[in-house]
C-alpha cells in the first residue's frame, strides 16, 4: 500500500515540478512564503498539542491521590516566590510613588496618589510583574526539572509503572498555579500600595490619611476581581507552557540531551513572558 | 503441542523517519523462562522491549500477549496487561529527588489503594531482598552504581510482575557486579517465578542464567532457541560479535568459553590414541545461596571468580585448560593425564588452595559485610577420566558424581569474615 501511495505521489511529481520550476511567478511567491506557512502550520499543531495537554493536566487535578502532591507545588511555586515578589512589588511602588508624586504635583493633584499607585497596581502591574516574576523563579525551574526527568526516562518509567506523567508531574503544578498565582498578586498588590505609601507619604511628605482613603475609594471590587482574573489566565498559561517545552524536549529537533534542556528553559521564560503581555491585552479588552 | 507463549512478536517492523530499526521481527518468549536478546550495540534492542510496554508502537506487525494483540486491547485489558510488567531501565530512571524507599514505594502508592504500613512492609522486604536495608533513606546520587542498579530492581519486583523486562542490567558495572547481577537476576527469577527478558552483552556469562536465546542482528531476529543451540549456531553474526567477546572473556579471565572449551577440547583429543585417557575435573562452589544470603551477590561473585583464577593457574601449568560451566561451576580437562595422574595433581591443588588458596578468599571478603552469626561453605572437586571418543559431557557428569568436598570456608559472628 505505501508503495502504491508513493508511486502515485511521483507521477504527480513532475507536473508540479514544471509548475514551480525556476523563473515561474509562482515559483517566487512559493519560495518567500513556504518558510511561514511551515511555521505556521507548526505553531498550529504546537497550540493544539499545547491545549490538549493543559485539558489533560486540568482535569487530572480531580485524581484521589493529587493532594500531597498539590500542597507540595504550592509551596514551591507560591511560598518560596513569597518573598522575592514582595520584594519587587515594594520597590515596584515605590517607583510608582515617586514617579507619579512628580507628575501630579505639576497638576496640584498630590491628593490622587493613592488612587493611582493602587489602580495601576491592581489592575495591571501587579499581575503582569508577579507573573513575570514566578516565570523566573518557578516556571525556569519546572521546565529544567521535567526536561531532566524526560531526558534521563524517568516520565517513561512512569509510564511504565502505569502511572500517568501528566497526572502526576503536570496536574499538580497546574492547580498549584490556579491556587498561588492570584495569592501572590495579591501579596504583590499590598505590598506595592505601602511601597507608594513610604516613598509618596513619609519620604516626600503626601498625606497619609488622604493617600490611604483615596486607595479605598478609588478602588472597586471590579478593579480587583479583573486582577485576580489576569492573574489566574497568566498563572494557567505560565505552567502550561513551562511545563510542555519541559515534557516535550525530546521533541526538539534543533538539540538533544542537556542542551535541549537548556533550549526549552529559555524558550519556556521568553514564551511565558511574550504571552503574558499578549493576553494582557486581551484580557483588558474584555475586563474594560 | 508447543506451549503458548506468553509476548509473540509477529513481523513487527519500526521506522524512525526514514530509517528502519525493526524489520519483520518475529519471537517468543514464554512463561516462567529467561530470555536474553544480544545483538550489537544500536541494532534496535531496547526499542524491541519498548515496544512490550507500549512506549513505542510498531509501524508494521503485532505483539500478542497470551494470544491477544495488544493494540486490540480495550483500556481495561491493557491496564492489566502493563500491571503485570515491570521494566527496568539501562540508566535505572530513578527519580534522583527522591530516597531510594520513596523510589521503591512509588508505583505502590500511586496505582494501588494499600494502606500506609502494607506499602512500607513491602518496600522495606523489597529492600532488604535487595541488599539496601542500610541506604534505604539515601538519594541516587548518592549510592554506587551497583546499588542503584539494585535500587532500580527493587522497583520492578515491588509489584509481583509476572514480566520483567531488564534493559541491559550489567551495562557499566565491573566485572564481578556484572555476575553479581545477572546472579541476582537468576536467583529472583527463581524465587518469585516471573518471566524475564533481558539484554545482554555479557557472553557467554548470560547463558548461564538464560532458557533461551534471542540474537537480533540486521534489523532481524536470527535466532531464537537455547543456549546450547546457540554454541553451535552458523551465522556471520557470531563472528561479528560472539568471537570478539570470548576473546576478551579469555584475555581478562584465563578461562575458555564454554565453546572455545569444546573447540579445544575436541581438537586436542581428536590427535590422540583412541584408547588414551585424559582426566576431567569438576570444581564447584557449594550452597551459593548460603554465601548470597550471608554475604550478598557481589561477595559470593568474588569468591566464584577468584576460585575459577586459581584453578587456571594451577592447572594451566600442567598443561590443563578450564571453563565455567554454570554459575557456579568450573571444569578443567587434563588431556594428557589419566586418572592416577590426575589424583596427583589434584592433591597437590588441595594442599595449595588450602594453603594458600583460602587465605586469599578470606581476604578477598575482608571488606564485605556479613549477616551475624555462623556460617560454612564447601569447595567441591571431583575427577573422572575418559576416552576421547567419548563425549565430554559425560565424563563431566561423572567428576561431578565424584566431587567431595576439598576445602571449607568458614565464617564465625557478625561484622567480617
Amino acid at each position: 500500500m505505501a508503495e502504491e501511495h508513493t508511486s502515485g505521489r511521483q507521477s504527480v511529481e513532475p507536473d508540479a515540478a514544471e509548475e514551480m520550476a525556476p523563473g515561474k511567478p509562482g515559483n517566487a511567491i512559493s519560495w518567500i512564503f513556504q518558510p511561514f506557512g511551515a511555521r505556521a502550520i507548526r505553531i498550529n499543531g504546537d497550540l493544539g498539542a499545547m491545549a490538549i495537554f493543559f485539558f489533560r493536566a486540568l482535569v487530572l487535578v480531580f485524581h484521589p491521590k493529587q493532594f500531597s502532591a498539590i500542597v507540595q507545588q504550592i509551596y514551591f511555586i507560591g511560598a518560596r516566590s513569597a518573598q522575592i515578589v514582595m520584594l519587587v512589588g515594594f520597590f515596584t511602588g515605590m517607583v510608582l510613588g515617586l514617579q507619579l508624586y512628580h507628575v501630579l504635583v505639576k497638576f496640584g493633584s498630590v491628593g490622587v496618589l493613592g488612587t493611582a499607585v493602587a489602580l495601576s497596581l491592581i489592575r495591571e502591574m501587579g499581575p503582569v510583574l508577579t507573573a513575570i516574576m514566578i516565570t523566573a523563579r518557578a516556571g525556569s525551574a519546572m521546565t529544567a526539572e521535567i526536561g531532566i526527568q524526560r531526558i534521563s526516562e524517568q516520565i517513561d518509567a512512569l509510564s511504565t509503572m502505569r502511572i500517568d506523567p501528566v497526572g502526576y508531574l503536570i496536574s499538580p503544578r497546574i492547580a498549584a498555579a490556579i491556587i498561588s498565582f492570584p495569592i501572590l498578586t495579591t501579596f504583590f498588590d499590598l505590598i506595592g500600595i505601602l511601597g507608594g505609601w513610604v516613598s509618596g507619604c513619609l519620604l516626600l511628605g503626601v498625606n497619609s490619611g488622604a493617600y490611604f482613603y483615596r486607595v479605598i475609594s478609588a478602588t472597586e471590587m471590579s478593579d480587583i476581581t479583573g486582577g485576580l482574573v489576569k492573574s489566574l489566565v497568566f498563572g494557567l498559561l505560565v505552567v502550561t507552557i513551562c511545563c510542555f517545552q519541559g515534557f516535550f524536549t525530546h521533541m526538539r529537533t534543533d538539540s538533544f540531551g542537556a542542551r535541549s534542556v537548556s533550549l526549552s528553559t529559555t524558550s519556556a521564560v521568553v514564551i511565558s513572558c511574550v504571552m503574558i503581555l499578549i493576553s494582557d491585552y486581551v484580557v483588558t479588552t474584555f475586563i474594560l | 503441542m508447543e506451549k503458548q507463549p506468553i509476548i509473540e512478536f509477529k513481523g513487527v517492523t519500526k521506522r524512525f523517519g526514514e530509517r528502519t530499526i525493526l524489520n519483520n521481527v518475529d519471537f517468543k518468549i514464554f512463561e516462567g523462562e529467561v530470555t536474553t536478546l544480544i545483538g550489537l550495540s544500536g541494532t534496535g534492542k531496547s526499542v524491541t522491549l519498548k515496544h512490550i510496554i507500549g512506549l513505542l508502537k510498531p509501524d508494521a506487525g503485532q505483539i500478542l500477549y497470551r494470544g491477544k494483540p495488544i493494540d486490540e486491547m480495550s483500556k481495561k485489558e491493557w491496564n492489566a496487561y502493563i500491571g503485570q510488567i515491570s521494566y527496568m531501565f539501562q540508566n535505572n530512571a530513578l527519580f534522583d529527588s527522591m530516597t531510594v524507599f520513596e523510589n521503591v514505594a512509588l508505583p505502590l502508592r500511586q496505582t494501588t489503594h494499600l494502606d500506609k504500613k502494607t506499602i512500607k512492609d513491602r518496600v522495606l522486604a523489597a529492600i532488604e531482598q535487595t541488599e539496601l536495608s542500610e541506604v534505604f533513606d539515601k538519594y541516587p546520587s548518592e549510592l554506587s552504581g551497583g546499588m542503584q542498579k539494585r535500587a532500580a530492581l527493587a522497583r520492578a519486583l515491588v509489584t509481583d510482575p509476572s514480566l520483567v523486562l531488564f534493559d541491559e542490567p550489567t551495562t557499566g558495572q565491573d566485572p564481578i557486579r556484572k555476575n553479581a547481577i545477572l546472579g541476582m537476576v537468576a536467583e529472583y527469577q527463581n524465587r518469585f517465578g516471573f518471566t524475564a527478558l533481558l539484554i545482554s552483552h555479557e557472553i557467554p556469562d548470560v547463558y548461564f542464567i538464560s532458557n533461551r536465546i534471542l540474537a537480533l542482528y540486521g534489523k532481524e531476529i536470527v535466532f531464537q532457541g537455547s543456549p546450547d543451540e546457540f554454541e553451535e549456531f552458523e551465522h556471520p553474526f557470531r563472528e561479528e560479535i560472539l568471537t570478539s567477546l570470548e576473546s576478551l572473556q579469555e584475555d581478562i579471565t584465563g578461562l575458555y568459553s564454554k565453546r572455545h572449551f569444546k573447540v579445544r577440547y575436541q581438537t586436542d583429543l581428536s590427535k590422540r590414541h583412541p584408547d588414551a585417557m585424559y582426566a576431567v575435573a569438576a570444581f564447584a562452589v557449594d550452597d551459593l545461596d548460603t554465601i548470597i544470603e550471608h554475604m550478598g551477590h557481589d561477595a559470593a561473585q568474588e569468591i566464584i571468580r577468584a576460585l575459577g583464577s586459581y584453578i587456571n593457574k594451577h592447572f594451566g601449568a600442567v598443561g590443563g585448560f578450564s571453563s565455567r560451566q554454570t554459575i557456579n561451576e568450573y571444569a578443567t580437562v587434563l588431556p594428557y593425564s589419566d586418572l592416577d595422574e590426575a589424583e596427583r595433581i589434584m592433591a597437590d591443588f588441595k594442599k595449595d588452595f588450602r594453603e594458600h588458596g583460602l587465605p586469599e578468599l578470606k581476604a578477598l571478603s575482608e571488606g564485605e559485610k556479613v549477616a551475624e552469626g555462623y556460617f560454612e561453605f564447601d569447595i567441591l572437586a571431583g575427577l573422572a577420566q575418559g576416552k576421547p571418543q567419548i563425549e565430554i559431557e559425560s565424563v563431566m557428569e561423572f567428576a561431578r558424581f565424584n566431587q567431595t568436598p576439598i576445602a571449607r570456608f568458614q565464617c564465625e559472628r557478625g561484622g567480617k569474615a
